[in-house]
This record gives C-alpha cells, structure tokens and sequence, in this order.
C-alpha cells in the first residue's frame, strides 16, 4: 500500500513522517529529477506494512518550485504503480485552517482516496481554537483525524483510520470544477481516459512539466487547449477564488477561532526584536558567531578521531597487506583521498544541524526577510544567505541549502558564488602561507598582522562572490520573475529529533553520493603521483640504490629525498613543469604547480603536497617545519627566495577563488542536473583566480 | 479612499480590493491574499523593504514591488492593540 504525506510547509509533515516510520527511512531522488525522495515503511495495525513518501511541502498544487512540480507529477500519474498513492495524507496546521484547506481541496478533487489529518491539536487546544471534527467529516466525505505529531499523539488512531480507508475516492466535490471549463474539461477526459475533472484542469495547466506524458500526448493537450481557448492565469485566478468560498463557507459552521492567538502575540514579541533596525541586525551576527565558533570548537575533537581512525585503517593496512602497488593504491590512494573528505563530516554535520534548526524555530524565514534588501542588490534572494554563510565552513551542504530558492535564476546564481565563500578547508592553506609571508607582529598594539591578513582573506572571498553574483545577475537571461512571498512562521522549539534525523540523513546522502566521484579521483591523482614514463622512475630508484649516493646523505633523509625525487619525475611532475611557463607571470614555480595540480580535488591537499615536494614529514599538522624549508627555498637561477610577499599573496588569492573541490563541483552537478554549470564554475572560478594572481604578482612584484 | 498595500504605514488596516498583475496575484492569492479580506500592514524590514503583512490569520512577508499590486481600501489606523490577558 502506497501513502503520499502532503501539506504546507511548516505544518508538521515530516514530524508526522518521523512519527509514521520512525527509522525505517530512505533519502533518495525520484527518477530522473534532483529532487529529494523521502520514503519509509509503517506497519499498520492489521498488519499489512504501507510504503509511506513525504511530498515537498507545497501551499498548492501550482508549483512555485522544481521540487514543487514533484508533487502533481506523482498525484496524477496513475499508470506509476511503484509511486502513485492508494491514500493520500493531507496534512493541515489546526491554528491555520482556512489556508491550509487550499492545498486539501485540490488534492480532494483529483479523487484519490483521501485522509484529513489535523496537526498541532496540542496547540489548537490551548488557544482554543474550537474545530467541529464531525460536522468537517461529514461536510466533505472524509475522514478526519486530529493529531499531535510532534506530541506523538493519536497517531494510533490515524493508524487505524489508515485501515478502515475506502480504496475507491468517496469524498465530495468541493467547487464545481467542470463549470471552470466545461468543453476542455469533457474532451481532456474522454482523450486521457481521466478520473476526475480535476485532473483535466491540472493536465491543461501542467502539461508542460509533467515528464510523464510524451510529446505527442503533449501536443494534444495543447491543441485541445487551443480550441476551447483556454487561459490558464485567469482559470487559476478564479479557481483559487472558488476554492477559498468554499473554505470559507465550510469554516463558518465547524470552526471557532480568536482573532489572534496567544502563540501569534508571542511571536510578534519576538520579532519585534529579531528583526528590530538595530538589534535585528545584532542578533543576526550574534547567530552567526555562535554557530562558526561551534563549527571550529566542536568538530574539532571529532575531526581528530576521524584523522587517527584512518592514520590507525592505514597502520593496519600496512600490517596485512603484503607492500607494492596494490597496497599503495588502496592506502594511499582511496583510503588517503577518502579521509581528506570524511574528516570535514564533523564541520558538515554541525552546519547542517544549525541549519535545521534555524528552519525549525523559524528564525530562518526572518533571516531571510531580514537581509532580503541588501541581497537583492546583488542579484541575490534573501534566500541566498543561508548557503552563503554556510559556505564559510563548507560549500556542499550549503549548494544543498540552496533548494529552498524558488526562483531559478536566484538560485543559480547563488549555488554558482557560494563556493567562493572561504571554506574551511582554505583555512589550512591561508595559515600556512601567511606564517610564511606576514610578520608576527602587532601594528597599534593589539591588531595581530596575520590575524588581520587572515581577515582579509574572508572579506576578499566574500567581496568575489558579491562581483560575480553581479555581473551573474546582469548576464543570465530569464523570463521567470523574481518575487519574494514568504510565510513567517510562528516561534516554535525546534523538534530534536528532526534535527538529528536531518543531520544523519544528509550526511549519509553525502558520503554516498560524493563518496563515489572522490574515491574515483583520489586513484587517478594516486596513479599520476606514483607512475611516470617508462625509465625515469626506474633511474631514481637507481640512483638512491648506489652506495656511493647513499653515503651523501644521513640515513633518514634518503626516504624522504627519494619521494620527493620520485614525485618530480612522476607524470604529475611532469605535468606540473609543462604548467610552470604558464603560472610562471603568477610568480609561482614547477613545485607550486604541482600543488595546484594535487589540490584540484581538495585544496587542503595543498598543504600536504608542498610537505612531500619540499621533502618533510608533516607531523601532527604542525606547518612549522613546512614552513622552514619553504622559507629556505631558492630560485635555482636568481637565488632569490621563492616565497616573497608577491609569491605568498599571489598564491592566496588564487586558493580564494579557484575552483578546487571535487565534492562541490559533484553536488553542483546533483543539484543542477546538469554538467554545464559545474563546468562555467570551473571556468569562471579558474580564470577569475588565474586572473586576480596575476594581478596581484605583478602589483606587488 | 483607495491605494496599494505598499502605501499603508505599520499598524494601519485595509481590505483588499483586487490585483493589478493576474500572475502575481496567483501566488497572493493561494497564500490567502484574497479579495475582501483584511489585512494589517505590520512593519517593515530594517532596510524599509520587504515588508511584514498579516492575513488569513498569519504573517506573511512580500517585498513593497507585489505589494504594491494589490489594491486596498477602507483603510483605517487601529490603535496598537495592548496586550490583554
């Protein structure tokens, strides 16, 4: 038995899901479309088991959003016997009914069984809220069944109206559908063999984004559109219009309801300070700042766990494995690649965490509201700012974060800028470049240069991303317009539950989905490290063989000596000599291009790449001794140093805004179906670095 | 005495009269903006856009651009109502 959960965002449908199928969950996406799939199973009282799908909250049937247009995809494509519901759970907000009701009437009329399911009864309750349940049963042919999902409460009870559910549609008609369009109505359902009215009208409407129909079909529901001459904005118009008489007709006898509630007066209060002129603003920061000091603080000891998980996966490798190439590729290929990501599921998860809890209290909506002006300047939504921030720790939940864009235009844009925020993973890289180029020194006595450096750093990425949004803006055609419609939600405790649910289930979606582009690169990078042309390895090992080479150098520094020779002669060796005339006007040598080769996949690799070239071991992630030999490091022509304060700068600037992450640019690729726009990413973010080095060597030269 | 929803200044009441962009009142109108229904113009953001309206019986928030598509009359200034118990 097939269970769709629909209703408006912000009614408690996924406590109502969590409720229903408590860890018996799957993430997925539905065929085809990016759009999350959730699913799980519920045992029922008489024992049969129901596959039950949470739907993309919507406010109707008109999507406003691609995850949006899932729902009539699934509602109307009766042939999809694995996706399309015997029963459908329309979720209602007790303390909001009449536009709650919108969405319900919709679902009621395309005739597929129905249950009523009203939500936050608890709430109802205490604000007295008086709903006439039967008298509401009775006036639309179904059953209605009140509920407190975040209390647990009567879920019982909606179990067992789930088991006595018609498996025919019994519900009355609400509005008189077919008077909306009498002839398009009839021929529609004659040429699809249709089930209800309503489907006729939602097929006229919706032809277009419907994947299911093919083109022909597609064709003949615009011809007949064309012959009764139909238009769809002002059907729609007097649709919604009828649908919300109705509603309120029938609310008139069932409900009883103050003219505000006590928990709408709280939340006034609230706001009156989170988004007062000047205390909005400060309790925005004051978020912020908590939450970065809890994405550094606490992943730490975690990241630190995970680091020696895998140092203790590759002592342990090395013990039963027997030595050679094999053993090379999984430990220090896979296994390598792999950790560098996995040690960020720490940071990621607490962002994630934070997200979901901004959205659960509905602090999140004033975020947005809050920041909507400045944002769209820019060409940006209000909505850009939570990924943009989140992007400070780590750009791939963030692009994820980006879903709740209606706008596709805003979206794109902010899913292609978001990258240049400085993620934590740059962090290495500015730290250690910086200890090589600034002083440690105070200037006015308590202002650290290299903390203000550092500070920079964030303001030249955050300042990038603002251009690039801009110019986006100005380049990016579209006929869709830009709006801003946004429920603010009443205050609510965040449900805990939820959160971790959320927090475990994109982590795993994250580590499955990326997991499989980062393993597959990490062996490709591994292979182009480790191998070079037939012979030139051969001669080193030679070399570093002989005796009389061997006496040059004290026992503990051959090893070293050698890998870094061996990594010269390696094909990424070479290929980071073929780029030196290149990256040569950027002030950066063959050594450098290897790191920026290594580091496509993951910038923090850098650092690890520069300790191999300049052959020390980078113990515990102290740069210091890194640093050293960096510092020490000659320009074999000139004798000058390579890391001058051009070199150091130049190279920071291209870590802020290249594009070298493998996880985003597979996330962008997930999130935008598409590889044309990871690819203009990598472009862009490759040319602007390319660009903004070269500019700065050549200024500061 | 009729104007737009942007005019209105915080606190002051209005029914709404009709639409003057069909596809934007689309959107409007299933978020429960709908003709003849009251609605309060409750503040706006620090930067004086968008703007904080409730209807329906919650809040909902637009940029001053659609509200200034939806037409308003009977206007009237309620003294901010105190709290009652």
């Amino acid at each position: 038995m097939n269970i769709a959960i629909i209703g408006n965002p912000n009614t408690g449908k996924t406590s109502l899901f969590n409720a229903l199928t408590g860890l018996n969950q799957r993430v997925g996406n539905f065929p085809g479309v990016t759009v999350e799939r959730k699913t799980g199973h519920c045992s029922l009282p008489d024992g049969r088991v129901a596959e039950i799908l949470d739907l993309p909250g919507c406010y109707s049937l008109y999507p406003k959003s691609r995850d949006e247009a899932i729902v009539l995809e699934v509602l109307s494509n009766r042939s999809n016997k694995s996706l399309f519901p015997d029963l459908v759970l329309a979720v209602a907000d007790a303390c909001n009914l009449k536009r709650n009701l919108l969405l319900f009437t919709q679902v009621a009329d395309l005739k597929i069984p129905v249950i009523l399911v009203l939500n936050m009864m608890d709430v109802a309750n205490k604000e007295h809220i008086k709903i006439d349940v039967d008298a509401l049963s009775r006036r639309l042919g179904v059953q209605v069944v009140p509920i407190s999902a975040r209390r647990k409460e009567h879920i019982q009870e909606l179990k067992q109206a789930i088991v006595h559910a018609p498996g025919i549609a019994l519900q009355h008609d609400t509005i008189s559908v077919e008077s909306l369009a009498p002839e398009l109505v009839d021929s529609l359902t004659a040429k699809f063999a249709l089930a209800s009215p309503y489907s006729a009208i939602q097929l006229a409407h919706q032809h277009e984004n419907l994947s299911y129909l093919s083109p022909e079909q597609s064709d003949l529901v615009e011809a007949t559109e064309q012959q009764y001459g139909f238009h769809s904005n002002e059907l729609q118009a007097k649709e919604t219009a009828d649908r919300y008489h109705f509603i309120g007709n029938l609310l008139k006898d069932t409900l009883e309801q103050a003219h505000e509630s006590r928990e709408q007066r709280q939340t006034k209060k609230i706001d009156f300070i989170l988004t007062h002129k000047f205390w909005g603003f400060i309790s925005f920061f004051f978020t912020l700042f908590i939450i970065f000091q809890a994405i550094f603080a606490w992943s730490a000891y975690p990241m630190d766990l995970i680091e020696n998980f895998f140092s203790w996966m590759d002592g342990l490798g090395r013990s039963f494995l027997p030595p050679g190439p094999l053993a090379d590729l999984l430990l220090d290929g896979v296994l390598a690649g792999l950790g560098g990501v996995l040690v960020f599921i720490p940071q990621i998860a607490i962002l994630i965490g934070f997200i979901a809890i901004l959205e659960d209290t509905g602090y999140m909506a004033r975020i947005t509201f809050l920041m909507d002006w400045a944002m769209r300047k820019v060409g940006l939504s209000g909505k850009s700012v939570v990924p943009m921030i989140g992007g400070l720790a780590c750009a791939v939940p963030s692009i994820m974060a980006a879903r709740n864009i209606e706008s596709w235009k805003d979206r794109i844009i902010t899913i292609m800028v978001t990258p240049l925020m400085s993620c934590s993973a740059r962090l290495p890289v500015y730290t250690l470049l910086i200890s090589l180029v600034v002083p440690d020194e105070k200037i006015g006595g308590f202002f650290n240069l290299q903390g203000l450096a550092l500070m920079c750093m964030y303001l030249i990425g955050t300042l990038g991303a603002i251009v690039v949004a801009w110019v986006m803006k100005q380049l990016i055609k579209t006929k869709e317009r830009s709006y801003f419609i946004l429920e603010l939600p009443v205050y609510r405790m965040p449900r805990w539950k939820n959160v971790g649910l959320t927090m475990y289930e994109k982590v795993k979606a994250f580590i499955f989905q990326t997991g499989k582009v980062i393993i597959s690169l990490s062996i490709v990078l591994w292979v182009l490290a480790s191998y070079g042309p037939p012979g030139r390895m051969e001669k080193v090992e030679q070399k570093y063989r002989s005796d009389a080479f061997r006496k040059t150098l004290p026992a503990d520094e051959i090893d070293i000596h050698k890998s870094s020779e061996m990594l010269e002669n390696s094909y990424i060796g070479i290929m980071g000599k073929a780029i030196e005339p290149s990256i040569r006007p950027l002030g950066f040598d063959w050594k450098i291009g290897i790191a920026l080769i290594t580091s496509f996949a993951a910038r923090e690799v850098f650092v690890g790449s520069m300790a191999t070239i300049y052959s020390v071991q980078d113990e515990g992630g102290d740069p210091a001794p890194i640093r050293e030999k960096m510092a020490a490091a000659r320009d074999p022509h000139t004798g000058k140093p390579i890391y001058t304060a051009a070199t150091g700068f130049s190279l920071m600037i291209f870590y802020a805004f290249a594009m070298q992450c493998i996880s985003t640019i597979a996330i962008v690729q997930r999130e935008t179906n598409s590889w044309k726009w990871p690819i203009i990413q990598l472009v862009y973010m490759t040319g602007l670095a390319y660009l903004a080095s070269l500019l700065v060597y050549q200024l500061f030269k | 005495m009729q104007t737009t929803l942007s005019e209105l200044k915080p606190g002051q009441h209005g029914i709404i009269l009709s639409f003057t962009d069909l596809e934007l009142s689309l959107k409007l109108m299933e978020m429960g903006c709908l003709p003849g229904s009251e609605v309060v113009f409750e503040r706006t953001a620090p930067l004086g856009d968008p703007i904080v309206i409730t209807v329906a019986g919650y809040q909902l928030s637009l940029r001053l651009q659609e509200a200034a598509t939806i037409l308003i009359e009977g206007i009237r200034t309620e003294k901010m109502t105190k709290d009652y118990k």
